[in-house]
């Protein structure tokens, strides 16, 4: 089966969030750019099904030509051709997005992916939404937040958290399927793999941008993370006023709570 | 558009489900906020309604139906109507169907705007449901004022809730979900660039708050209970649960009042036993940073995070843990964060309000051995 991946390049943030001066974007002059986890998963789910019905992986990434370098990424993880959709590095809305997408693999060939998998949301915008407008651009049927996926003949059972429980779809394909982290452990890449992505060529197109209704004004960081804990000790001699804390807190149980107290006074 | 503002309402158990309430007072805001449109262009085909403003709840009846109790909880929220969408076909959760629904009942009442949580259901419900009107999605929304006809001013999550976006909406009908779990303890520099909606704002920590009864509310025997059956076609039930179940029973870690956090400083699986001792201890459960999933030191519905599960516990104490953006997103509700970790200048330290400094697989045997003796001295 062939199997289309979406994956969309989000800058790698660590510790803490920086944005630009003009506030329109995350500051990315010191970080990396990556893919979000859903979606890496996502390439490991496709690469797993090839795996054992056969198969190919595209890889297809709306962004700016740098988002290439995502698609090597994946393609070294056991995905096998990789597809940019360029853009001037304009933020893209799920509405245009699903657009360009849909538009892209009518010339792909609609009846090449009898599976398309996309990341559940992603990391920056959390839009919940590309997939599932790509699923009705192309009349597909489509479930989101899998969290486990068997594929057997043309049908698709997918389940996804509910309720401390799990919920069970049964779907035809073809089908657009959304996936979060937890479906899988995705493997490390692979030598042979990044040899293998950095010869590989990416084939590129360039859909036309449009404007979807809703517009960002600036970003901003919700202020007061400057605080600093309070330190109550180095190590185990923390231990007492650790006890303390717990108490004031709550959360020792009555006992122990009023001997703690009683103890370290 | 003159009509009511839709809200979806999860019931859960026979109460409205958290994050409902948070989309509820997003939504009531809408509908009190202070741009509304004209009553006089008010659509004569939906007398007899609240053909002008208003909160139209919409409950879906699956099996059973909306409990007395969540109804009686909307009431007291300032709801309007409680519109029920019952349909023979509709015995299960149908992502397209409800989806279908909605832009059924858009139509009828001449909605304003129609808001959702941002759970997996009511993400899904309005994605579709943006499909199937080509109208855009907000996602993610903790504030959102009418500012004139069809345009809107609304603050968001992006990163799950690291930064927050002020945004302008323009359309038809407004489709928002609203951020289903809370933002950030910080503070919000707000200096009024969003005009405070009257029943619903972010307060200073970014969340959303809700009312849990109003005062001024409308008095249950005011709200009119509506049912509204969908005309659904086949292609909108191509996709349904065919089952879905709730564990019941266990403590989730989404629920969990205690969470001990460990993280890469625990040092390998083995490192756990005794985080697993403490939580139990204390009554709580065991969470993990991304890094130790992807270890493979412990499973995935054990992480704490932006991909992982959203904790709200009374305390965090977080070991081993430096901080990441990622994980903070997971852990912004917790009303307590303890840090244990060698480094004083990890970024946990400045989202923590206690910090010891120092390895944890010191600390942590050291606060089981202390909190057993002091428990033994009964």
């Amino acid at each position: 089966m062939d199997i289309l991946v979406l994956v969309k390049r989000v800058p790698m943030v660590g510790g803490k969030m920086v944005l630009t001066a003009d506030g329109q974007d995350v500051d990315t002059r010191l970080s990396g750019f990556t893919v979000s986890p859903h979606e890496e998963c996502a390439v490991e789910e496709a690469v797993q099904v090839t795996e054992r019905l056969g198969g190919t992986v595209t890889v297809l990434t709306l962004g700016p030509p740098e988002a290439a370098d995502q698609l090597r990424d994946m393609l070294a993880l056991g995905a096998h051709r990789g597809v940019l959709l360029e853009t001037d590095g304009r933020e893209w809305g799920p509405i245009a997005t699903a657009a360009a997408i849909a538009a892209a693999i009518g010339e792909l060939g609609p009846a090449a992916f009898p599976l398309i998998l996309a990341g559940n949301e992603a990391a920056d915008t959390g839009g919940y939404q590309v997939g599932i407008r790509l699923a009705h651009a192309l009349g597909r049927p489509c479930v989101t937040g899998i969290k486990r996926l068997e594929v057997a003949g043309d049908l698709l059972r997918a389940w996804r958290d509910y309720g401390g429980g799990q919920e069970e779809f049964e779907l035809a394909l073809p089908a657009v399927v959304g996936v979060k982290e937890g479906i899988n452990l995705p493997r490390y890449p692979s030598l042979p793999g990044r040899l293998r992505a950095k010869r590989a060529q990416i084939e590129v197109r360039k859909p036309a941008w449009q404007a979807d209704g809703l517009r960002k004004i600036a970003l901003r960081v919700p202020a007061g993370s400057a605080q600093r804990a309070r330190v109550l000790g180095h190590g185990a001699g923390a231990v007492p006023e650790l006890i303390r804390v717990l108490g004031d807190i709550g959360v020792l149980a009555p006992a122990g709570r009023a001997e703690a107290d009683g103890t370290v006074a | 558009m003159s009509g009511p503002v839709l809200c979806l309402v999860e019931v859960d158990d026979g109460e409205i489900a958290g994050p409902s309430q948070r989309a509820l007072a997003v939504a009531r805001s809408l509908a009190s906020g202070p741009a509304r449109a004209d009553p006089e262009r008010a659509d004569p085909a939906s007398a007899g309604l609240p053909a002008d403003g208003g909160l139209t709840a919409v409950v879906f009846a699956t099996l059973g139906g909306p409990a007395d109790r969540a109804a009686a909880d909307l009431a007291g929220q300032g709801v309007t109507e409680l519109c029920v969408v019952a349909s023979g076909e509709l015995t299960c959760y149908a992502p397209v169907a409800w989806a279908r629904a909605i832009e059924q009942l858009i139509a009828a009442r001449s909605a304003a705007a129609v808001v959702a949580a941002a759970t997996d259901r009511g993400a899904e419900v309005l994605a579709h449901l943006g499909a199937l009107t080509g109208l855009p999605v907000a996602a993610n929304c903790v504030a959102a004022t009418a500012t004139s006809d069809q345009n809107w001013r609304l603050l968001r999550h992006r990163w799950a809730g690291s930064l927050l976006e002020d945004a302008i909406l323009a359309a038809p009908v407004a489709l928002l979900t609203v951020a289903a779990d809370a933002v950030a303890a910080d503070a919000v520099a707000d200096d009024g660039a969003v005009p405070e909606p009257a029943s619903a704002s972010p307060d200073a920590s970014g969340q959303v708050v809700a009312p849990v009864s109003g005062g001024a509310m409308i008095p249950a025997a005011d709200m009119p209970v509506t049912t509204f059956a969908p005309a659904l076609q086949a292609a909108d039930l191509r996709v349904r649960a065919t089952q879905s179940a709730g564990q019941g029973g266990g403590m989730s870690l989404a629920t969990a009042r205690v969470v001990v956090g460990g993280g890469r400083g625990v040092g390998g699986p083995d490192g756990f036993a005794a985080l697993e001792e403490l939580a139990g201890l204390l009554g709580g459960v065991v969470g993990v940073s991304r890094v130790v999933t992807s270890q493979g030191w412990r499973p995935h519905r054990q992480q704490v995070g932006q991909t992982g599960t959203k904790i709200s516990p009374e305390l965090y104490l977080a070991c081993g843990i430096s901080g990441a953006i990622q994980h903070m997103a997971g852990c912004q509700s917790a009303k307590h964060i303890v840090a244990v970790n060698t480094d004083p200048d990890a970024p946990i330290m400045s989202r923590a309000e206690y910090a010891v400094i120092g390895d944890l697989n010191e600390v942590i045997p050291a606060l089981v051995a202390a909190i057993r003796a002091a428990g033994g001295q009964e």
